[in-house]
């Protein structure tokens, strides 16, 4: 039976009485795309796996579950948030924490960080940079075919701003906590901005980190704009238990010479699906999409990546790894898109996955479409096991099989961490990987965040 | 009772899927003493050192290996390597991803562990890693890669002999380690092995050439030809190798039908 006319009715109620609840007090800028992206929605449904984006991924496991709140948080929610005490040693960061991606004290104004960069809250940019919100709000996220995207459009109430003036450079990346807590089953959705002007750098560490057991949904949406000779980059950790679904869209749209990186680090999850889009509006922009995820148990762990060369002399790359245990399944769908003009683009795509179980399954689906003539394009995927050879080397000097195992997936790993930019974090993702692959990284085991 | 050999080889059969590639080998080596296998390609060299580090490529079928007085077929790779094996690999593996540090301070204390010692302190482990390195003159940025990764084939040969420093072992196994290296890589090769031997350190060099013998001088020299010895002598049978090649040993072997002796002499 098709379980999601009554999530969709669910949903519409919530929609019908979204001005007296959910939606109160929401600014205009926000709440004049609301009613077509609901129909929107409604038009597209939940995707299923007729979806070709979705066609590893079965949604029913998240969505099919009844939640008994939708979130939409309230001044009291944020006091557990800020008893969470979130320290980071020797990683010199300026760190917040959100929890549920809701940035606390929302109604507050913004907050300028060292070097001129604004955090927020969605509802603060509003009233503080209606213009710069009306230019680039809900300009780069697409529907395309997906019910999720317009399904946030109309509902999500609030979440995370970030803006980079003119030549702001922070050096400093910033750290982003964000707690899922709560007392009941949620689902939950954030929308979030952010503008990095021309010439600007920002860097962005994005930790989920699940602290209390119930379910939760959470779908997420987050568009970002790279202005010329801009640098953006943004890692995710995520680290969540095996009742929780993430699905996160990100839109990155970049403008000449800028350069972005996304990196999406899933040691933990029971259904998470990470859309990334990156858009290539102007010439000699440099993007790339990294993603590495661990999953075992039931988890399902799908990485979705579109990149559009819309300009020419545009460098991208693509490169997710992944290692499936016991039941876990995951796919990879890559997508690299050369429009007519974009000459002389290079374009670069690799998935590579381990397998350690006869059950495990990993697909991966390639999709290359290319209208220009001058392009250099290539893409490979491999799904295999560990390299017996190898393993073979490291016991024959002593090491034991199962740390010889260890060290291998670690390495194969560590591929993916060494682009993470700054060394500092990319020790701190290092132990969180083996931490994981040793079995020591439980839900709410301190990890190398070292909350407290 | 107390054995003399350190290790104790007795007609041991192997074989890769079905088809037998030992046939039947003895071979015995006593502490401290080195020991040269020559033998045309395809003659089971290779296989012997798999047999003897536990890469399962090969079914032993019969026969029996005794290390130090212990039965060394029923022992996993690591544990070989623990009891103090090392093989010098004809092809090291490139393992990416997996640091040169992490990989010998993971192997130098699970060996350690195996003897009762403390962890090496990190002081201590550079300070070995340094005076290993420059013994086999390898350079420096090497070991602060992956393992093996881009090396050369040169590079490669070197540093597995920089393992065999780090690791010290009892029974060194040399599977063509000169093979692909020019005069003075294979001279500062060899000259590394004899600096790293301890007057009880025994040695097995498996190769196709006597050159490298003219460094790591044997006590033994045997011919390996379908899966068995077929000869033993001392150093001048490799002179002899070397000048007539391996036809006349083919045909000695051809034209009789007894099972090979290997006497010790
Ligand atoms: N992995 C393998 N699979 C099948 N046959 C093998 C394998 N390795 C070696 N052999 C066979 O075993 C025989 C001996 O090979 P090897 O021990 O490598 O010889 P050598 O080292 O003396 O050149 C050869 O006939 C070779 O083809
Ligand atoms: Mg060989």
């Amino acid at each position: 039976m098709d379980y999601r006319p009554e999530v969709i009715s669910r949903l519409t109620e919530l929609w019908e009485g979204k001005d007296a609840g959910v939606l109160q007090g929401s600014p205009d800028i926000y709440n004049r795309y609301r009613a077509e992206a609901f129909s929107e929605f409604l038009r597209l449904g939940i995707p299923d796996r007729k979806n070709e984006a979705y066609k590893y991924t079965n949604l029913e496991k998240s969505f099919g579950h009844r939640y008994e709140q939708y979130f939409s948080p309230k001044p009291d929610d944020f006091r557990e948030a800020e008893r969470f005490h979130c320290e980071v040693e020797d990683l010199d960061v300026w760190n917040m924490v959100l929890l549920n991606g809701f940035f606390p004290r929302g109604d507050e104004g913004l907050a300028m960080l060292p070097g001129g960069i604004w955090v927020g809250s969605m509802k603060a940019a509003a009233r503080q940079f209606p213009s710069l919100v009306e230019k680039h709000y809900n300009k780069y996220a697409r529907n395309e075919n997906d019910g999720l995207v317009p399904l946030n459009t109309a509902l999500a109430s609030d979440g995370l701003f970030l803006y980079a003036p003119k030549n702001t450079v922070y050096t400093k990346p910033i750290q982003i906590v964000n707690l899922l807590h709560s007392t009941q089953d949620i689902f939950t959705q954030d929308r979030n901005l952010v503008v990095v002007e021309d010439g600007a750098q920002m860097s962005l560490l994005v930790c989920d980190h699940a602290i209390s057991p119930q379910h939760y949904l959470t779908n997420t949406v987050t568009e970002v704009y790279v202005g010329c000779n801009a640098r953006f980059e943004i890692i995710r950790v995520q680290n969540q238990h095996n009742d929780s679904g993430k699905i996160t869209h990100t839109f990155i749209h970049q403008e000449r010479d800028s350069f972005a990186s996304s990196n999406n680090i899933t040691l933990h999850g029971g259904l998470v699906r990470n859309a990334t889009w990156h858009r290539l509006n102007g010439e000699n922009a440099e993007t790339h999409s990294y993603g590495l995820f661990l999953a075992d148990k039931q988890q399902h762990i799908a990485n979705f990546v579109k990149v559009d060369h819309a300009a020419p002399n545009c460098n991208s790359t693509q490169l997710f790894k992944g290692v499936l245990d016991d039941n876990a399944s995951g796919a990879f769908n890559g997508r690299i898109m050369v429009h007519k003009d974009a000459q002389k683009t290079n374009a670069f795509q690799s998935s590579n996955s381990i397998i350690l179980s006869d059950t495990a399954r990993m697909d991966t689906k390639p999709q290359l479409e290319i209208y220009a003539d001058d392009v250099k394009c290539s893409h490979g995927a491999t799904v295999g096991q560990l390299d017996e050879n190898a393993l073979f080397y490291l016991r024959s000097r002593g090491i034991d099989a199962k740390e010889a195992k260890l060290m291998l997936m670690f390495g194969f790993a560590h591929d993916v961490i060494k682009n993470i930019p700054i060394e500092a974090l990319r020790e701190r993702i290092d132990n969180l990987v083996l931490m994981r692959l040793r079995g020591e990284l439980s839900r709410c085991a301190s990890c190398a965040i070292q909350c407290n | 009772m107390q054995t003399e050999f350190l290790i104790q080889i007795k007609d041991l059969k192997a074989s890769i899927d079905n088809k037998e590639i030992l046939k039947g080998l003895t071979l015995e080596v006593k502490p401290g003493e080195i020991h040269a296998i020559m033998g045309p390609n395809g003659s089971g060299k290779s296989t012997l050192a798999n047999v003897l580090t536990g890469r399962e490529i090969a079914t032993v079928t019969s026969g029996t290996v005794t290390f130090e007085g212990k039965n060394l077929l029923e022992m996993s790779p690591e544990e070989r390597a623990r009891e103090g094996i090392f093989l010098s690999f004809q092809y090291p593996i490139e393992i990416p991803g997996v640091s040169m540090v992490n990989f010998m301070k993971t192997a130098i204390n699970e060996q350690r562990k195996h003897r009762g010692l403390e962890p090496l302190s990190a002081s201590e482990f550079l300070r070995q890693m340094r005076e290993k390195k420059e013994l086999v003159e390898i350079d420096s940025a090497l070991t602060n890669r992956s393992v093996n990764e881009g090396f050369s084939g040169g590079e490669k040969k070197k540093n597995e002999i920089f393992q065999m420093a780090m690791l010290e072992p009892r029974l060194a196994l040399l599977d063509e380690t000169d093979s692909g290296l020019d005069i003075d890589a294979l001279r500062i090769v060899a000259n590394g092995v004899n600096k790293i031997r301890r007057p009880d350190t025994s040695v097995i060099v498996i190769t196709h050439y006597q050159r490298l013998l003219d460094y790591i001088v044997p006590d033994f020299v045997h011919v390996l030809y379908d899966g068995r010895i077929v000869k033993s002598g001392g150093p001048e049978l490799a002179l002899k190798l070397e000048e007539r090649g391996y036809d006349w040993i083919r045909k000695e072997a051809e034209v009789s039908e007894e099972t090979w002796t290997t006497d010790r002499k």
